[in-house]
C-alpha cells in the first residue's frame, strides 16, 4: 500500500479508537451505571471472598445465643440456630450469583438463536413455534418454573437449566421482532443476491445488528433471573439448605417477623439492594448503547 | 395592510447533547397578502424549521434565538397561550408530508373535521358536521357524506392530503403553509393536489408559504422564491427571476445540476456542485457558501456577505452580477459516449439480448383474492442499453425488479433469460456466474448496507463472488473503491458515518464487484439531494461506458429517466404499457397514460404545456378493471372496446409499442404534450 | 367485527388446547409413580398397582389426555390425590380467592400507573422523568416476598395498620375483607406499578410526537382538548394489552404472596400440590390459571379493537 494510503488507513483508526475512548466517558459519566457497578461489585466481591471477609463461621451453631437481637458481638444479631446473621448475609450472595447469570446466559443464546431462526426463517415452523410460545406464556413463570422442578428434582444444576429454558421464549420473542425487522432491509436481500447462505445471514449479516438488543435484554433478565432465584429458595424449590441464601433464611424466619425483625430485615435489604444494582447497570447500559 | 407573513432576521437553535446548533441564521423575508412564496433548499437547510417557527411549533429542544416573526401583525411569540390559540384557529394553517399521519387514526374524519367549527364558532353536532361535509365538497372530494364517516386509513393518499388541505381552510385563514405537501404522492395525484391548492388560492385568497426541494413545482405555484443553503436564505426574488437569471451562485449550480428538460446523457454530463452540504451552524465567520463556490475570492472566506438588494429580490453574495457566469465544473460530453439518437449500437440482428423476459408475471394472494403486481411482462435489453422503467405507485416497476433478480418467485410460464440461457427463479438457486452478473443498486442506501460493516467488509464479501484471494482480492478491492471515487479513507468507516450519497458509491460498487453485465437499478437518486444526484448519475453513465453494462433504470422522475435512458418501458398496474426508444416515447405518439404521466411532470420549461389530468382513483388492485385496465382513467376512451378486450401492443414504428386500441396513426395526429427543446 | 371475534375466540381455543396437552405432559413427567406416591413407600406392590389401574394411569397417555380434557370441559376436573375429594370445588373457590386479591391489586396499580406513565411522558426527558423510569424499574425487580417483609415490619408490626396475615376469620363481611387484602396487595402494585408506566409512558410520548398531536394543535385546540380527544384515546391502546398480561398474571402467579400470607388462593394451591404431587389438582389448577389469562386475553383483544378502527379489519 502506499505511503499516503497508509496514513489515511492510520487516521481513520485513530478516529475509531478516539470514538471508543468516547464511549467509555459517557459510561463512566453516568451516575446510574457507576452506582449499580459499585453495588454489584461489592456483593461480587463478597461472593468470591465470601468467608474470609465474613467476621466469624456463619454455619457454626452456638445454641448458647440463639435470637439474640444486633450488638456489638454480633452486628445483625443471630438467628434460630445461634448462627451470626452478618456473616450469614455476607456469605449469601454466593450461590444467587452463581446461578443467575448461568440461567441468564443459558436464556440468551438459546433465545437468541432461537429468535434468529423464527425470525428470519418464519413460513410453517415460526407460526407454530409462535403459537406454542404464546400458549406457555399463558402460564405465569413461576408456576412453569414449579412444574418443571417439582419433575426434574431440585439442584443448583436444575434450577440453572430450568429458569434458562422458561427465559428462551421471552428473549427469543424481542430478537425475533428485531430480526423480522432487519429481514426487510435491502442488505439481506444484497446478500442473498451474493450468494450468502441462510446460516451466513443469518450469523454474519444479521446477528452483529441485534447483538446490542439481545445484550441489553441479557442485563435486564438478569435482574428478573435472581427475583426469580430468590423467590424459587424462598418456596423450596430453588437453592437448597445449607446455604445461607437470603431466600432460604428468609424463608425459614419468616413466621417470627413479629418478635425477631433482624432474623430476616436484613436479608431482604441485601437482597434488595442486589436487585436494584443489578438493574441500575442494566438501565446505565442501555444508556451507553444508545448514545 | 400587513403581510400575511414577516420574519426578521431569525434564528432558531437546536440542542443536541450538550451543545447547541444554530440550524437557522439571520432569515428575513416577508409574505404580502394573497401572495405566494416558496422556500426551497435541499435536505437539512432549515426550511422546515422556518415553518414550524412560523407556526410557533418548535420541537422540545428548539428555541427561536434571534429575531421576530409577525403573523398578520402580532408578533407570533409573544403572543399569551389563548390568543396564540385563536390565531391558529382563524389565521394561520398548516398541511404537511404524509397526511395518513397527520390525522387522528382512531377518529372519524366527520369528528376531527368538525372539531375547527366546535373551536371557532361553538357548533356542534349536525350543524359542524353539514359545514364540514362543505368543505370537503370545496376540495373536490365526489361523496362528502360518505367520507365523514370514514377512518382515515380507508382513504387513499391523494383523498387524505385533500382532506387535511379542507380542515386545514376551514376558516379560511390568512396565511396557509405547506410543508412538502405531494412528497410521496404519484406524479398524477400530485398534479391534481397542486391543481386544487391553486384553485382554493384564487377563491379564498390567503397568502401561501410553500416548502419543498422540488424546484419546478415551486416555479408553478409562487410568485416569489427564497432559496435557503445551511440555515441562511442565500437569495431571494420573484420566482421568474430567481429561476431563470439567478444571482447566487448555489443557486446557479442547483438549477445547473437538474437534467434539463430533453436532455440526454450522449449530449453531456450532468452539471454537479463539488464538496459536500454542511450541517447548519457548522459554517461561521464567513459565506456559507465558500468552500464549494467556484467564483469564491479571499474576501468570502474572511468575511460574512450580508444581504445584498437587487431591487425587488436579494442575494447574499459579494458578486451577484458574476454568478451567472460561474464556471462549469464540466465542459466536454460524456467519456466514451457517441453522439446521435441512441448511445448503443445493436449491431447484429441475430444478437442475442442481454436480457429477455417472456410472460413475466407475479400474483399475490391477499385474503384470498389476487394482487396482479406484475402481468404479462415481455421486455428485452441489450448490452450496453439502458431501459428505463416507470410508473407510479403500484405498477409494479419495484415487483419486476425483485422478479428479474430472483428475491421473489414468479408465477408459473414465466420465464427470464439471461443472454440467451434460463435463469432460475430464484437467486438461491443461481449459479455463481450468474449471480455476478446480474446485480442490483438499491434505492434507500441507509438500508442497502449492513451498518455494522464497515465498507471494506461489505465489499469483501462482495468480492467472493469472484474466488479472488489475498492480494488479488485487495487488489480489486481499491480497485472497485476507485472506481466508484471511494478514498481509502472511506473504506474503514462503517456506513453510519458516511453520507447519503457517499453510501450510494459503496452501493454502486457493491453491484459492480463482480463485474456484473445487468445491473437493475431501483430509484438510486430518489433519496439523495438534487446536487448528489447529478453526481452519481454521471457515476453510473461513466461505469456503464467503461464496462459495456445493461441498465435497468427505475425510477419516478421522468427527467432523470429521460436523460439517462436509450429506451423507455411505461407501466400502469403491473402491466406494459408502452415501450420504445426514448425520443419517441417522449415527443410522441402517446399512450394516454403516458401522455398524462409527462403532462403532470412539473419542470422549470414547460410551463406553458397543456395539461391531461387524470381523473378518479387509482383503481383498487384487488379489484382491476375488465380489458383495458386503464379505462377507468383514460381521458381518451374509446368505448365500450376498452371495457370488454385487453389491447394488444401495437408497433408504432422503429421499435416502439403502445398498448392501445386506438390505431398508432391517430395517437400521432395529437400534438405532443411537451415540445421538445430547441 | 363479528368475524374478528369469532376468529380471536378460535384462536384462545388452539392456544388453550395446545396448553391443555402442554401442561398434560408436564404432569406425566412427574417421576415416580402414582399410587407409589399416594399410598407411600411400604405398601405392598400390587396394592399399588391396584391403585393404579383404579385411577387409570396404566392406560394409553392420549386416552388418559382425552378423557382428562373431556370431563374437564364439562366441568369434572378430578380427583385429588392428597384430599381424596373432587378437585373442581377446591379449584373453584381457591380461584375466586385469588381473583379478590388480584382484583384489589389491579384496581390499585392501574390507574396508579398510567397515571404515572402519563405525568412523566409529559415531562419526558427532564429529571422527574428519569426517577419515574428508575423508580419503577428498580420496584419491579424486588422479589414479592422481600418487599412483603419490609411491609410487614411497618405496617403491620411497628405501626400495626394492617393484620399480618389474610387468613380472615370465617364470616367476615366482604368489606372487612379488603382490610386484609390490601397489605397482601400492596407489593404487587410496588411490582407491576413500573410495567404499567413504563407501557403508559412510552404510548403516551409517541402519541405527543404524532403528527396528528400536531393537527390538533394546530388548530387551535386548548391542551386538554388536545390530550382528551387526540393524544390519551392513541397513546392507552398498547397499554390495554399490557394490562391482560397482568391480569394473567394476577390470577395465577401469586404464589409468592400467598404462602407469606397464609392466604388460600390457586398460586397456593398449586404450589401445595406441586409439592404432593397431586397431579390431578395440580394440572387442574395451571389450566385454570391459563384459561384465565386467556380469557383476559380475548377481552383485550376486543377492547384495543373497540377502540382502534384499524385492528377490526385484520386479525
Amino acid at each position: 500500500m502506499s505511503a499516503p494510503a497508509t496514513a489515511l488507513r492510520e487516521a481513520s483508526r485513530a478516529a475509531a479508537r478516539s470514538r471508543a475512548r468516547e464511549r467509555w466517558q459517557t459510561a463512566l459519566r453516568s451516575k446510574t451505571l457507576l452506582a449499580g457497578v459499585s453495588i454489584l461489585g461489592f456483593w461480587i466481591v463478597c461472593a468470591l471472598a465470601g468467608a474470609r471477609l465474613a467476621p466469624l463461621d456463619p454455619f457454626a451453631d452456638n445454641l448458647l445465643a440463639t435470637l439474640a437481637p444486633p450488638s456489638a458481638g454480633h452486628w445483625f444479631g443471630t438467628d434460630q440456630l445461634g448462627r451470626d446473621i452478618f456473616s450469614r448475609v455476607i456469605v449469601g450472595a454466593r450461590d444467587i450469583l452463581i446461578v443467575a447469570p448461568l440461567a441468564t446466559l443459558l436464556g440468551t443464546v438459546l433465545g437468541t438463536a432461537l429468535g434468529l431462526a423464527l425470525g428470519y426463517l418464519r413460513g410453517a415452523v415460526d407460526d407454530i413455534a409462535s403459537r406454542v410460545i404464546e400458549a406457555v406464556q399463558a402460564l405465569p413463570l413461576v408456576i412453569v418454573a414449579l412444574m418443571a422442578l417439582a419433575a426434574v428434582g431440585t439442584s443448583d444444576l436444575t434450577v440453572v437449566l430450568v429458569i434458562g429454558f422458561v427465559f428462551t421464549p421471552l428473549i427469543a420473542r424481542t430478537v425475533r421482532s428485531a430480526v423480522l425487522v432487519e429481514s426487510e432491509l435491502d442488505y439481506v436481500a444484497a446478500a442473498r443476491l451474493r450468494g450468502d447462505g441462510t446460516l451466513a445471514i443469518m450469523f454474519v449479516e444479521i446477528l452483529p445488528n441485534v447483538l446490542p438488543i439481545a445484550v441489553v435484554e441479557m442485563t435486564v433478565r438478569l435482574g428478573y433471573a435472581i427475583f426469580f432465584v430468590a423467590s424459587l429458595s424462598f418456596l423450596g424449590f430453588g437453592i437448597q439448605p445449607p446455604s445461607a441464601d437470603w431466600g432460604i433464611a428468609i424463608a425459614e424466619n419468616y413466621s417470627l417477623v413479629g418478635s425477631y425483625w433482624w432474623t430476616v430485615l436484613f436479608d431482604a435489604a441485601a437482597t434488595a439492594s442486589l436487585v436494584i444494582g443489578v438493574n441500575l447497570v442494566a438501565d446505565g447500559l442501555a444508556g451507553v448503547f444508545e448514545a | 395592510m400587513s403581510d400575511a407573513l414577516r420574519i426578521e432576521h431569525l434564528e432558531v437553535s437546536f440542542r443536541v447533547g450538550q451543545r447547541e446548533r444554530k440550524v437557522v441564521s439571520d432569515v428575513s423575508f416577508a409574505i404580502r397578502r394573497g401572495e405566494s412564496y416558496g422556500l426551497v433548499g435541499e435536505s437539512g437547510c432549515g426550511k422546515s424549521t422556518v415553518a414550524f417557527a412560523a407556526i410557533r411549533y418548535l420541537a422540545r429542544n428548539g428555541r427561536v434565538s434571534g429575531g421576530r416573526i409577525w403573523v398578520d401583525g402580532q408578533d407570533l411569540w409573544s403572543l399569551p397561550a389563548r390568543e396564540l390559540r385563536r390565531l391558529r384557529t382563524h389565521s394561520i394553517a398548516m398541511v404537511y408530508q404524509d397526511p395518513g399521519r397527520a390525522l387522528n387514526p382512531t377518529t372519524r374524519i366527520g369528528t376531527q373535521m368538525a372539531e375547527v367549527f366546535e373551536v371557532a364558532e361553538g357548533l356542534k353536532g349536525r350543524v359542524a358536521l353539514e359545514r364540514a361535509a362543505q368543505m370537503l365538497a370545496r376540495v373536490q372530494i365526489a361523496s362528502p357524506e360518505r367520507v365523514l364517516r370514514n377512518f382515515p386509513h380507508e382513504l387513499s393518499g391523494g383523498m387524505q392530503q385533500r382532506v387535511v388541505i379542507a380542515m386545514a381552510l376551514s376558516m379560511s385563514p390568512g396565511l396557509l403553509i405547506l410543508d412538502e405537501p405531494t412528497t410521496g404522492l404519484d406524479a398524477t395525484v400530485e398534479a391534481e393536489v397542486l391543481d386544487l391548492i391553486e384553485h382554493l388560492r384564487a377563491e379564498l385568497g390567503n397568502a401561501i408559504l410553500f416548502i419543498s426541494h422540488n424546484l419546478p413545482v415551486v416555479a408553478r405555484l409562487c410568485d416569489r422564491v427564497g432559496v435557503l443553503y445551511a440555515g441562511e436564505l442565500v437569495e431571494e426574488g420573484p420566482g421568474s427571476s430567481v429561476f431563470r437569471d439567478p444571482r447566487h451562485p448555489y443557486t446557479v449550480g442547483l438549477l445547473r445540476c437538474m437534467p434539463a428538460y430533453g436532455a440526454r446523457k450522449n449530449q453531456g454530463r450532468l452539471e454537479t456542485i463539488p464538496g459536500f452540504l454542511p450541517a447548519p451552524g457548522t459554517i461561521t465567520g464567513r459565506c456559507v457558501y465558500a468552500d464549494r463556490c467556484a467564483n469564491v475570492t479571499e474576501r468570502c472566506r474572511a468575511e460574512v456577505p450580508p444581504a445584498i438588494d437587487l431591487g425587488g429580490r436579494m442575494s447574499r453574495c459579494f458578486y451577484p452580477e458574476r454568478a451567472p457566469d460561474l464556471p462549469r465544473q464540466v465542459a466536454a460530453p460524456a467519456r466514451g459516449a457517441q453522439p446521435g439518437p441512441a448511445a448503443h449500437t445493436r449491431t447484429q440482428a441475430h444478437e442475442v439480448p442481454l436480457l429477455r423476459t417472456h410472460h413475466l408475471s407475479k400474483t399475490y394472494r391477499i385474503a384470498g383474492r389476487p394482487l396482479q403486481a406484475v402481468h404479462e411482462v415481455t421486455l428485452d435489453l441489450w448490452p450496453g442499453e439502458t431501459l428505463g422503467l416507470v410508473g407510479e405507485s403500484g405498477s409494479g416497476k419495484s415487483s419486476l425488479a425483485k422478479l428479474l433478480l430472483g428475491l421473489s418467485s414468479p408465477d408459473a410460464g414465466s420465464r427470464v433469460q439471461l443472454r440467451g440461457e434460463a435463469l432460475p427463479a430464484s437467486a438461491d438457486d443461481r449459479t455463481r456466474e450468474q449471480l455476478k452478473a446480474l446485480q442490483m443498486v438499491f434505492q434507500n442506501p441507509g438500508s442497502a448496507l449492513n451498518r455494522s460493516q464497515t465498507v471494506r467488509r461489505l465489499l469483501g464479501r462482495s468480492l467472493r463472488l469472484t474466488r479472488l484471494v489475498g492480494r488479488a482480492r485487495e487488489a480489486r478491492l481499491e480497485e472497485l473503491a476507485e472506481s466508484v471515487r471511494l478514498t481509502p479513507q472511506h473504506l474503514d468507516e462503517k456506513p453510519r458515518r458516511l453520507s447519503g450519497g457517499l453510501k450510494q458509491r459503496v452501493g454502486i460498487a457493491r453491484a459492480f464487484a463482480g463485474g456484473p453485465r445487468v445491473v437493475v437499478c431501483d430509484e438510486p437518486t430518489s433519496a439523495l439531494d438534487v446536487s448528489v444526484q447529478a453526481a452519481i448519475l454521471n457515476l453510473l453513465v461513466d461505469l456503464q461506458a467503461q464496462e459495456h453494462v445493461g441498465y435497468i433504470f427505475i425510477s419516478h422522475d421522468l427527467n432523470v429517466v429521460h436523460y439517462l435512458s436509450d429506451r423507455i418501458a411505461v407501466l400502469y398496474l403491473g402491466r406494459l404499457m408502452e415501450i420504445g426508444p426514448a425520443e419517441r416515447v417522449f415527443s410522441g405518439p402517446h399512450h394516454p397514460y403516458t401522455e398524462a404521466l409527462l403532462s403532470a411532470n412539473p419542470t422549470l420549461e414547460n410551463e406553458g404545456a397543456r395539461r391531461i389530468r387524470l381523473h378518479g382513483e387509482l383503481p383498487n388492485v384487488l379489484n382491476l378493471p375488465s380489458g383495458c385496465v386503464f379505462h377507468t382513467r383514460c381521458p381518451r376512451k374509446l368505448g365500450s372496446i376498452c371495457e370488454r378486450e385487453e389491447p394488444p401492443l401495437v408497433d408504432a414504428g422503429s421499435g416502439h409499442g403502445i398498448r392501445c386500441h386506438i390505431p398508432a396513426a391517430e395517437l400521432a395526429t395529437r400534438a405532443p404534450v411537451v415540445s421538445p427543446p430547441g | 367485527m363479528l368475524k374478528f371475534l369469532t376468529r380471536r375466540l378460535l384462536l384462545s381455543l388452539i392456544t388453550l388446547a395446545i396448553l391443555s396437552v402442554v401442561v398434560f405432559l408436564g404432569g406425566q413427567l412427574l417421576p415416580g409413580d402414582v399410587g407409589r406416591a399416594v399410598l407411600g413407600p411400604l405398601a405392598d406392590a400390587r396394592a399399588v398397582a391396584v391403585f393404579d389401574h383404579q385411577v387409570g394411569v396404566d392406560r394409553p397417555l392420549w386416552i388418559q389426555y382425552w378423557d382428562w380434557i373431556r370431563h374437564f370441559v364439562a366441568g369434572d376436573m378430578g380427583r385429588s390425590f392428597t384430599f381424596r375429594a373432587p378437585v373442581a370445588p377446591f379449584v373453584g373457590e381457591a380461584l375466586a380467592n385469588s381473583v379478590k386479591l388480584g382484583a384489589l391489586a389491579f384496581v390499585l396499580v392501574v390507574p396508579l400507573g398510567i397515571a404515572g406513565g402519563v405525568w412523566a411522558a409529559m415531562r419526558a426527558g427532564r429529571l422527574s422523568d428519569r426517577v419515574l423510569v428508575l423508580l419503577g424499574q428498580s420496584l419491579g425487580v424486588v422479589p414479592e416476598f422481600i418487599s412483603s417483609i419490609v411491609l410487614i415490619l411497618v405496617l403491620g408490626v411497628w405501626l400495626r395498620w394492617l393484620p399480618m396475615s389474610a387468613d380472615w376469620p370465617e364470616g367476615t363481611p366482604p368489606l372487612a375483607q379488603i382490610r386484609y387484602l390490601i397489605l397482601p396487595a400492596l407489593p404487587l402494585v410496588l411490582v407491576f406499578f413500573g410495567y404499567v408506566a413504563r407501557v403508559a409512558r412510552v404510548g403516551t410520548i409517541e402519541a405527543l410526537d404524532a403528527d396528528y398531536t400536531r393537527t390538533a394543535v394546530l388548530k387551535g385546540l386548548s391542551m386538554g382538548a388536545v390530550m382528551r380527544r387526540h393524544v390519551l384515546r392513541n397513546a392507552l391502546l398498547p397499554t390495554i394489552t399490557v394490562t391482560a398480561s397482568l391480569l394473567g398474571y394476577l390470577a395465577g402467579g401469586l404464589v409468592v404472596i400467598e404462602t407469606m400470607f397464609h392466604y388460600r388462593g390457586i398460586g397456593a394451591l398449586i404450589y401445595t400440590a406441586a409439592r404432593a404431587k397431586d397431579f390431578p389438582m395440580l394440572e387442574a389448577g395451571v389450566l385454570t390459571v391459563g384459561a384465565v389469562y386467556a380469557v383476559a386475553s380475548v377481552a383485550a383483544d376486543l377492547l384495543s379493537a373497540a377502540l382502534n378502527p384499524r385492528l377490526r379489519g385484520a386479525a
